[in-house]
């Protein structure tokens, strides 16, 4: 049981768009925990923290990572199998 | 007598003194990376692994049967609030380490809902921590970390890891949840060690 601390996909659509010329809230994610696909939008997301945190809405592994520091970013994409991003 | 008049005394209590780019907080912020685990206190575990494999294993009624501090200690996280003063009561690390065979100097925190940080052996031992099950006279919150959470509070405060379950000791340190994102694999606030490389 948890309770609802998170915020949907777009929360992350801030601070992704810094590092992606793409939005990727629409993007098809797979998580890589428990196989799940979704659009990105769909993902939640703690902001809250130390750092921006997105987790599979089915198995609530980590998809992204985002901590922005005062001179550079780290982005961990481990939690995902892949993003899969419409051409434009 | 001492050469210390009261008045100074009042003056120093009155002045707070915070590590460098912290602010002070009267209540007290919920920082989460995850959802909340809810684990009951008869389903709740808490086990010490040695280097060597060897596993220690205490649940809530053996953790209620060791003798119990009451804790008042400054707090500071390192998204910038700090809290004075807190009061927590909970069962030292020097209690529960004091049986396990080791000789590690690293540890390793790991939480219910798969959080993890790296401690130091040295930081937790010598009535540096504990694991926390009270906060301010009450049973502690599960979104403050209940039913008990690592307290080590002269480290920053995602060191304190909420919803522990267990301390893996090694002889190599690794680096837990936020210090594999960039944040620094110590944490003393009072060195303003934010971030790997401060």
């Amino acid at each position: 049981m948890s309770e609802t601390n998170y915020l949907d996909g777009n929360a992350a659509a801030g601070s992704l768009s810094e590092l992606f010329a793409v939005d990727l809230t629409s993007a098809i994610a797979q998580c890589n925990g428990c196989g799940r696909t979704s659009v990105f939008a769909e993902a939640h997301v703690f902001v809250d923290a130390p750092g921006m945190v997105a987790r599979c809405p089915g198995c609530d592994s980590v998809l992204l990572r985002v901590v922005t520091r005062p001179n550079d970013t780290y982005l961990d994409l481990r939690g995902l199998t892949y993003l899969r991003v419409p051409n434009s | 007598m001492g050469i210390v008049s009261p008045g100074f005394t009042g003056r120093r209590r009155g002045g707070t003194e915070l590590p460098p780019g912290q602010y002070l907080t009267r209540d007290f912020p919920v920082l989460s990376a995850g959802p909340t685990p809810h684990v009951l206190p008869e389903h709740w575990e808490f086990t010490v692994t040695s280097e060597t494999g060897e596993v220690y294993r205490w649940d809530w009624a053996a953790l209620m049967a060791l003798p119990a501090e009451e804790i008042t200690k400054d707090i500071h996280c390192v998204t910038r609030w700090s809290k004075l003063e807190t009061t927590w009561k909970g069962v030292s690390l020097d209690t529960l380490l004091a049986d396990v065979e080791t000789g590690a100097d690293y540890v390793m925190a790991h939480s219910y809902g798969g959080y993890t940080t790296n401690v130091p052996m040295d930081d937790l031992l010598d009535g540096q921590s504990w694991i926390a099950y009270e906060y301010d006279g009450e049973p502690l919150d599960p979104e403050h970390g209940g039913p008990a959470r690592l307290l080590v509070p002269h480290l920053y405060f995602w060191k304190s890891a909420k919803w522990v379950r267990g301390l893996v000791l090694s002889d190599t340190e690794d680096l837990g949840f936020w210090e594999t994102a960039g944040y620094h694999e110590y944490g003393d606030p009072w060195k303003e060690q934010r971030y790997a490389g401060d």
